[in-house]
């Protein structure tokens, strides 16, 4: 036995090896299987990846997101700032609500894809912007940079916060049982300051897993005893541990995109059919702005490529850069592939030609390790919760 | 976990049975089914092919990667495990009993092979 492939690691550890979140010392006493993750050393599984996905689709399951980048904006000034920064129109984030968005290059490729959360108090614009791991730094410099002649601060919040998410449909029940806050009253994207287990939460109703669920931001020294309060009140209604291998099937199952896989900064929010976040009706110019509008104009008259949803006839798995092929021609490739608990069948995110990106196109395969196995091509997500 | 005391093993983490009219059952390890997390395919060598102490035959996939099987003898497979390609999942859940991979008549064995003691050193567990 020995690997001959993985998915790809984001980014290796630093030079004094991997960081540590708050709940390292809980994951090594739950026996976790650990792995490197953009420098962090975070749960991989804790038991079978397979029972954590189901877990969350039926019940509810508890993740650490700890590496998660937090960057704090405040200022005056914090609106004009990131709507120079960001393609999202962001003042129109009103008060206790998210928004998801991303922070382009000048020539529109991708530098990160983020949540933005408005939290003012007492008036005073404040934003907390939360990025992907493997690209905190780089997010901090660019809206560090960017912001230079706004009268804002931005603040690395890095180690300012935890990040525990509790996901699955039960999580409302798990999460009403430890709070006072009004969660019926929190939408899907909202935000709020709450009190969870005594202890003092951003309580966000956001996640990455396609079902309802709840992330929660404390400090640090606060993380262990929210992570046991969350665990006991949510036996009985099966809460598990979840790891990062059972988040990347849930996100995949969603149809969410993953920045290094179906993201990068070869790519513009429209090469991922996301042209959506991008707002060219907010005033004023922002990064990206001119080579976005050439890149919109481009995905509408005639888009190389599309991200498309790929489902195994066979039980092979495909991964990340394996060649989406038909008749005998590599017409696309695959960016995230997994098997899929829920479908019981190996799935693929692909961007593939656009000729044959049509849902039900026939004859379309992956080349997997030298072997053409046949797949269907279908929409995203796989997967869509009943509301 | 213990790795049973009949069994030898190879550093490739195959086990290997003790030969029973010359045929040997071969399996992986617990230790290396914990490391790979939930098998969900397996490609097992077929009935008549030679298998080689040392080289590939065949490979199992886990839902974060897919690893190359390799031979811990050389010889004829005899049989493959129907149920481990119908259910890979009894890699997992027993692989040193039902999750056996396949069975082969042994021609030729490496010298090199591990006891339990030795592989449990080896490999930590």
């Amino acid at each position: 036995m020995s690997n001959t492939s993985h998915t790809p690691a984001p980014e290796a550890a630093g030079p004094d090896g991997p960081r540590h979140t708050a709940l390292d010392a809980v994951h090594r006493a739950l026996g976790a299987t650990m792995t490197d993750f953009a420098g962090w050393d975070m749960p991989l599984r804790y038991a079978s990846e397979r029972e954590e996905h189901l877990a969350v689709r039926t019940r509810a399951g508890l993740f650490d997101l700890s590496h998660m980048g937090e960057i704090t904006v405040t200022g005056p000034q914090a609106v004009e700032a990131l709507d120079y920064a960001l393609v999202g129109n962001i003042g129109s984030v009103a008060v206790g609500r998210a928004r998801y968005t991303m922070i382009c290059q000048e020539d529109g490729g991708i530098l990160d894809d983020l949540i933005v959360y408005r939290l003012d108090t007492h008036g005073s614009p404040e934003f907390l912007v939360v990025a992907n791991a493997s690209n905190a730094q780089v997010v901090l410099d660019e809206l560090t940079g960017r912001s230079a002649d706004f009268d804002v601060e931005v603040r690395d919040d890095r180690d300012a916060y935890a990040l525990l998410a509790v996901q699955g449909p039960r999580s409302p029940g798990i999460l009403a049982s430890l709070t006072d806050a009004d969660l019926s009253g929190l939408k899907y994207y909202a935000g709020l300051p709450g009190v969870v287990a005594g202890v003092p939460a951003l309580i966000a109703r956001t996640g990455y897993t396609g079902e309802d669920g709840f992330e929660l931001f404390v400090e640090p020294r606060h993380a262990e005893g929210l992570w046991q309060a969350l665990t006991a009140a949510g036996a009985s209604a099966g809460l598990v541990p979840a790891g990062l291998s059972c988040r990347d099937t849930l996100r995949m199952e969603a149809g969410m995109p993953l920045y290094g896989q179906e993201l990068t900064t070869g790519l513009t929010p429209f090469d991922a059919g996301l042209g959506r976040v991008v707002k060219f009706e907010k005033e004023g110019y922002f990064v990206g702005r001119t080579a976005l509008e050439a890149a919109a104009e481009r995905a509408e008259s005639a888009p190389p490529r599309k991200l498309v949803g790929l489902v195994a006839a066979g039980r092979r798995v495909p991964r990340a850069g394996y060649p989406v092929v038909a008749d005998g021609q590599v017409v696309g490739h695959v960016t995230s592939g997994a098997p899929s608990p829920t479908l019981g069948r190996p799935i693929a995110m692909a961007y593939v030609d656009a000729s044959h990106a049509a849902a039900g196109t026939a004859g379309v395969g992956v080349d997997i390790r030298g072997s053409i196995e046949p797949y269907e091509v279908v929409a995203l997500p796989f997967y869509k919760r009943q509301k | 976990m213990s790795n049973p005391q009949q069994l030898r093993y190879s550093k490739e983490h195959e086990w290997l049975s003790t030969a029973e009219d010359g045929v040997s059952t071969v399996g992986i390890t617990e230790y290396a089914a914990n490391a790979l997390g939930d098998v969900v395919y397996a490609q097992l060598p077929e009935v008549g092919d030679t298998v080689t102490a040392g080289e590939t035959c065949g490979e199992l996939e886990s839902t974060k990667s897919v690893s190359d099987l390799y031979s811990p003898v050389t010889g004829e497979v005899t049989e493959a495990n129907q149920d481990v390609v119908d259910d890979p999942s009894l890699v997992n859940s027993a692989p040193f009993e039902g999750g056996w991979l396949f069975k082969v008549r042994v021609a030729e064995e490496p010298k090199d092979l591990l006891s339990a003691d030795e592989y449990t050193e080896f490999s930590g567990n």
